[in-house]
């Protein structure tokens, strides 16, 4: 095994954030200890406004670290310029609580804008790639639909794909499930576990629905901007 | 290279944002082609009513023309010495020369007797005057004293005049005490300076004119021989006439008019203002579709800015939606300035016409007008931060 497979991707020590100033400001992840390794699949909970969907847009690069390490992908994200941050971004799926699907493009245009981060290929094969993703998320006769005419499920579903698209090293997502339905959710939960887990790509995912618990390798519980690992074989916890 | 280009390939983002909206993208379009017909239709009037200050000058059979330097417009010609016209002879290459006298005189309404001012031309019926046909024809009429060939395009404050003619009426008219009678009717039209026309021979214009000195004429049209460089003997000329006479090609003698108009007056100012309007207009719809583009897909940019994308990439498909607007949007202005232009020569008789300086003019406007909004809409992209889409 190589060295990339081995070192954590996301290594949290100490991570510390807060909003607004002076006396106004507020303390919303204290002390943040978090490891996440290659192939690993992580689900965090938590009381909403504990800070889960801070955590994620510190992991995703999207927000400046304030206080304490926070390195991902290799690249310590504390001070990091833009560019920096944009290559961290690049190698990272995400996948959001909406699907957040380009409304012009087809399904199949939404997954290549994903394809077409990748250096060095031809428009040909991020084409032929984008349409095996669709496959691969079972959308493969619905490519040309644009996301209006798609159903919530398939349009999450076309959301994974592409994400999984540019070939990320990690993925985020934020409560993948909130719109959409019990069993719906369920089957794209399944799928995005193991279409990372064939491309040994981490996940760290942020839900409330206790029906796809079961999914993860390892359960984090957050409460007050802590972080506490949850003994899974303990249901009650 | 090629093969880079292709890899290079991406999806038009740019080019379904917009066709994806019909709706907006016809607005867009409604828009910047109002504009660039409100540009194409000024443009056109000020052109055109330039072009329409010489009608009469873009007639003279002549290569050169002779003025007096005190002349600076057709509404204030003065007189230079005829012996300067005889001089050019001399030239090897001036193959003939016709004098004209050029003045404004008080016409008699035939039928209210009202008088008015009229532009007079005074040559010899003999000599070539104007390339219109209908004049040389009826030249000959004119060698009889008191007759005048009358334009038939003049206002019709001048009293029904060609009505008249037609009808096989004697018209008979007077121009300060002296009585005049139409001999024929010609096709010149009105300008800036004179609301009508009529031609006279040299001896009936000085008995209108009483004033008039024999030896001094206003105008001098010069004919060079076949396949002389008209600017080269003029510089020749130039050199050889004391400086008491200017010499003008026939396309500077056109311009030194034109140029009276767009300095002395404010018809420039006003239809360049409104071009101007027509500008702004297109920005400010331009603007607005751009800015409601932006800020209506900005959850989706900011979702494009999270997977990897840098923001110029962003600001470069908001560039290019800019300038698809002005591709798309030039071609229906164009067709319709054509529309309009044919809709004016045919109400107006002005000399209207799709030049293709003009096109390119108000392709350069519609293209700085779609980029210049696409820059602007711009500044609304900084606030898609891709935090916030969490």
């Amino acid at each position: 095994m190589d060295r990339q497979n081995t070192s954590p991707l996301i290594n949290a020590d100490g991570l510390c954030h807060s909003y607004g100033k002076g006396s106004m400001s507020r303390l919303v992840l204290e002390n943040i200890q978090l490891q996440l390794n290659p192939g690993e699949v992580v689900l965090l909970t938590g009381p909403s406004g504990c800070g889960k969907t801070t955590l994620l847009t510190l992991i995703g690069a999207l927000r400046s670290v304030q206080q304490g390490s926070l390195e991902v992908l290799g690249v310590s994200l504390r001070g990091a310029n833009r560019e920096q941050c944009r290559g961290v971004r690049s190698n990272i799926g995400m996948i959001f609580q909406g699907h957040n699907l380009l409304r012009c493009l087809t399904a199949e245009q939404n997954v290549q804008m994903g394809a077409d981060l990748l250096p060095g290929t031809s428009y040909g094969a991020r084409r032929a790639m984008a349409r095996e993703w669709l496959r691969a998320v079972g959308l493969g006769d619905q490519m040309n639909k644009l996301p209006h005419d798609l159903s919530g499920g398939q349009k999450q579903r076309v959301a994974i794909a592409r994400a999984l698209a540019a070939k990320p090293k990690l993925l985020l997502a934020d409560e993948p499930t909130a719109a959409l339905d019990g069993r719906t959710g369920r089957e794209v939960v399944e799928l995005l576990q193991s279409l990372a887990k064939d491309q040994g790509c981490g996940v760290l995912m942020v839900t409330h629905d206790p029906r796809i618990l079961d999914i993860a390798d390892r359960l984090i519980q957050m409460e007050d901007g802590q972080l506490q690992e949850v003994n899974l074989s303990d249901p009650s916890g | 290279m090629f093969v880079k280009i292709w890899q290079k390939r991406r999806i038009p983002l740019a080019w379904l944002l917009l066709s994806r909206q019909p709706v907006r993208l016809a607005i867009a379009l409604a828009g910047i082609g109002f504009a660039g017909i409100l540009m194409f239709m000024q443009l056109g009037f000020r052109d055109g009513l330039f072009d329409a200050s010489v009608t009469i000058h873009r007639l003279f059979d002549a290569d050169l023309v002779l003025a007096s330097p005190r002349s600076m417009s057709s509404i204030s010609m003065a007189g230079f010495p005829e012996r300067r016209l005889i001089q050019t002879l001399a030239d090897p290459e001036v193959s003939d020369v016709s004098p004209v006298h050029w003045n404004f005189v008080l016409w008699r309404n035939p039928e209210t007797r009202t008088t008015r001012s009229i532009l007079a031309l005074g040559f010899e019926p003999s000599d070539p005057l104007l390339i219109d046909p209908m004049v040389q024809q009826q030249a000959s009429y004119l060698q009889q004293k008191g007759r005048v060939l009358f334009d038939e395009r003049s206002r019709s404050e001048f009293g029904p005049v060609a009505d008249w003619f037609r009808k096989g009426k004697t018209v008979d008219s007077e121009v300060a005490g002296v009585s005049l009678r139409v001999a024929g009717l010609v096709q010149l039209g009105p300008s800036f300076g004179a609301d009508g026309n009529m031609i006279v021979s040299r001896e009936t214009f000085r008995s209108i004119i009483p004033g008039s000195s024999k030896g001094s004429i206003e105008l001098g049209l010069i004919r060079l021989s076949a396949g002389s460089d008209p600017i080269l003997v003029s510089k020749r000329l130039k050199k050889q006439l004391p400086n008491d006479v200017t010499i003008f090609t026939k396309k500077q003698f056109i311009e030194f008019e034109k140029n009276y108009w767009r300095s002395s007056t404010a018809i420039g100012f006003i239809f360049s203002l409104g071009a101007a309007m027509g500008f702004v207009v297109g920005c400010v719809i331009v603007y607005q579709i751009l800015y409601g583009d932006v800020s209506d897909h900005l959850p989706e940019y900011a979702t494009l800015m999270a997977m990897g994308y840098k923001l110029k990439d962003l600001l470069a498909v908001v560039a290019r939606e800019g300038l698809l607007l002005a591709l798309i949007g030039y071609l229906p202005a164009y067709a319709a300035g054509e529309c309009l232009y044919a809709l004016i020569r045919s109400s107006t008789k002005l000399p209207v016409a799709m030049e293709f300086d003009r096109a390119l003019l108000v392709f350069s406007m519609i293209l700085v007008m779609c980029l210049g909004s696409a820059l602007l809409a711009m500044r609304k992209l900084a606030d898609a931060d891709p935090a916030e889409i969490f």
